[in-house]
């Protein structure tokens, strides 16, 4: 039941609807997307009691002005923005209910790059291939495949009254313009120098203006490869760190490809790729290396992070 | 075989480093019986010319009974020793002119006429090996050595949809207008990638295909 619309009036630098992504399609070359911060992604549908897969607005680094033509329980997570609801400010990591005729306003950016809006029962764009999710290059899902545009009207469910307000106490996320990454070694680690891995290690990249959802161009230290050898094109996932001949890295975020053929020194461990996603081009990526079994004990960590803000529905 | 890790939520298994019908076919196999086992965790398989990836989510996956169901479903394919035919899927091609801005260009790299190019490109039955790049883009191999001509240096910024290219020994068609660096030789109207469709790809891994000069195309 499809029953009111919000109106991008103001679109903001990038904003994408994004649920948790397109999967199943990659052996015909369909790229996953999905939110860049899939921890704050899911948080905000939980504050909204949606399913971890409803449908978000991906906020980018400039937010937008959006109205409202019903009643409707919306929670924001990920960077923190100022955000006025009329001449109110609305509380982060909050559910928060939106009335009839108001207007939600993204302004000052105070931390992080990327923020999620949830409203509760999810944006109702055409489902595409099993999901919502906006891929750019490809012009596929989200809403006409592209980014928001003023004037743009999103479908809502209105059925639910707005629950109990939930907060999430104590939520972090969004680092200081530099952030810590932990790694597993790639595929191809043995195409390095032995101790690439670790000598990049504690060195910053910067993440170049030429990065975008599809991924992290680094600029730092060259790694160079121990052979000109190439590599025959093979799946990828998000995280990978590729590195092309010229030996600068490439950090394959949310709209990666669904194959490469750049060796990869290493993966971003699943529970900081949040982190990376709360970066914006000019900030400092600084690499250091973990085993598998720290990798799942934090993604652990991060889910029981989650469950907890889903036991919390209590008033603010 | 070996089964790498590709960080906490993929394996990727790989077999001889090499661009082989054989090898490519075995994968192809894997990855069907590995998707018959609907086993909770996996989110994807997706062949590429020698490897499988297997995308899962770590907290829903048990890694050391997926390793081993891929170790299991590996242990016959060595036995697997020759690709079954398969009837190929035509493509109609306009060649050459506005369609195929870069068909002079391999005629020169090949020292031969642009009829002989588009002779050569139609004579053989290509394998589909791997999509990806964009929704629906086969990577299909092998073109005749003799055509085989890199890709162009700069890539273009706009390949309009459809177009179909040599890079290497690899011939593709665009299903969507995409920056591209593929030698353009001509142009199809049929739709590689539609989303509507179920499957939405033409044509999928193991597939083969034979392009065919369009009805009533001058060139």
């Amino acid at each position: 039941m499809t029953a009111g619309f919000l109106t991008i009036v103001r679109p903001g630098l990038l904003t994408t609807i994004q649920d948790r992504g397109r999967f199943g399609h990659q052996a015909a070359g369909v790229p996953v997307a999905g939110p860049m911060d899939m921890f704050s992604h899911r948080l905000a549908n939980q504050l909204v009691a949606n399913d971890a897969n409803a449908a978000t607005l991906e906020i980018t680094l400039i937010g937008p002005e959006i109205a409202v033509d019903v009643e409707i329980a919306v929670a924001i997570t990920g960077a923190y923005f100022e955000v006025w609801c009329d001449d109110r400010l609305v509380p982060m990591s909050t559910s928060i209910t939106i009335r009839r005729g108001q207007r939600l306003r993204f302004g000052k950016r105070i931390q992080g790059a990327r923020a999620y809006l949830a409203v509760a029962g999810g944006v109702q764009t055409p489902v595409v291939l099993g999901s919502r999710a906006t891929h750019l290059v490809c012009r596929m899902g989200g809403h006409e495949g592209r980014g928001l545009v003023a004037g743009d009207q999103l479908p809502i469910l209105a059925g639910s009254r707005p629950g109990p307000t939930r907060k999430a106490v104590g939520f972090v996320l969004p680092t200081s313009g530099r952030a810590r990454l932990r790694v597993v070694p790639g595929p191809q680690a043995d195409w390095f120098h032995a101790d690439a891995m670790r000598a990049v290690s504690g060195v910053s990249f910067r993440i170049s203006p030429r990065s975008n959802r599809m991924g992290y161009r680094l600029e730092g230290p060259p790694l160079a490869r121990l052979s000109g050898a190439e590599l025959i094109s093979e799946p990828v996932g998000m995280g990978a760190i590729q590195v092309p001949g010229a030996g600068e890295p490439i950090l394959l975020m949310a709209d990666r490809q669904t194959a490469g053929g750049y060796p990869k020194i290493g993966h971003v461990i699943s529970a900081d790729l949040p982190l990376a996603a709360q970066l914006a081009p000019g900030e400092f990526i600084e690499f250091a290396t973990c085993t598998r079994q720290e990798a799942l004990a934090a993604l652990i960590a991060r889910e029981r992070q989650l469950l907890r803000y889903s036991a919390l529905k209590d008033a603010s | 075989m070996r089964i790498r890790h590709c960080g906490d939520g993929m394996l990727l298994v790989e077999f001889a480093h090499a661009i082989d019908p054989l090898v490519n076919e075995r994968i192809i196999v894997l990855a069907r019986r590995i998707r018959e086992r609907r086993a909770q965790g996996i989110q994807d398989v997706a062949p590429g010319y020698c490897t499988l990836g297997v995308h899962f989510d770590p907290l829903q996956t048990d890694l050391a009974a997926l390793e081993h169901a891929i170790e299991v479903d590996s242990a016959d394919l060595d036995a697997i020793s020759q690709v079954p035919e398969r009837t190929a899927v035509e493509i109609p091609v306009r060649y050459g002119g506005k369609w195929g801005p870069d068909l002079d260009a391999v005629a020169a790299y090949a020292g031969c006429s642009a009829a002989d190019v588009i002779a050569r490109h139609m004579a053989r039955t290509y394998r589909v090996y791997m999509l990806g790049f964009v929704p629906g883009f086969a990577y299909m191999g092998r073109v005749d050595p003799s055509i085989a001509m890199a890709r162009h240096r700069v890539p273009r910024e706009r390949v309009a949809s459809g177009s179909v290219g040599i890079a290497g020994e690899q011939t593709g068609v665009y299903p969507i207008e995409s920056p591209g660096g593929w030698q353009v030789i001509g142009w199809t109207a049929i739709a590689m990638f539609d989303a509507r469709r179920t499957p939405p790809n033409l044509v999928a891994p193991g597939d083969c295909v034979r392009f065919v000069r369009e009805e009533g195309s001058g060139a």
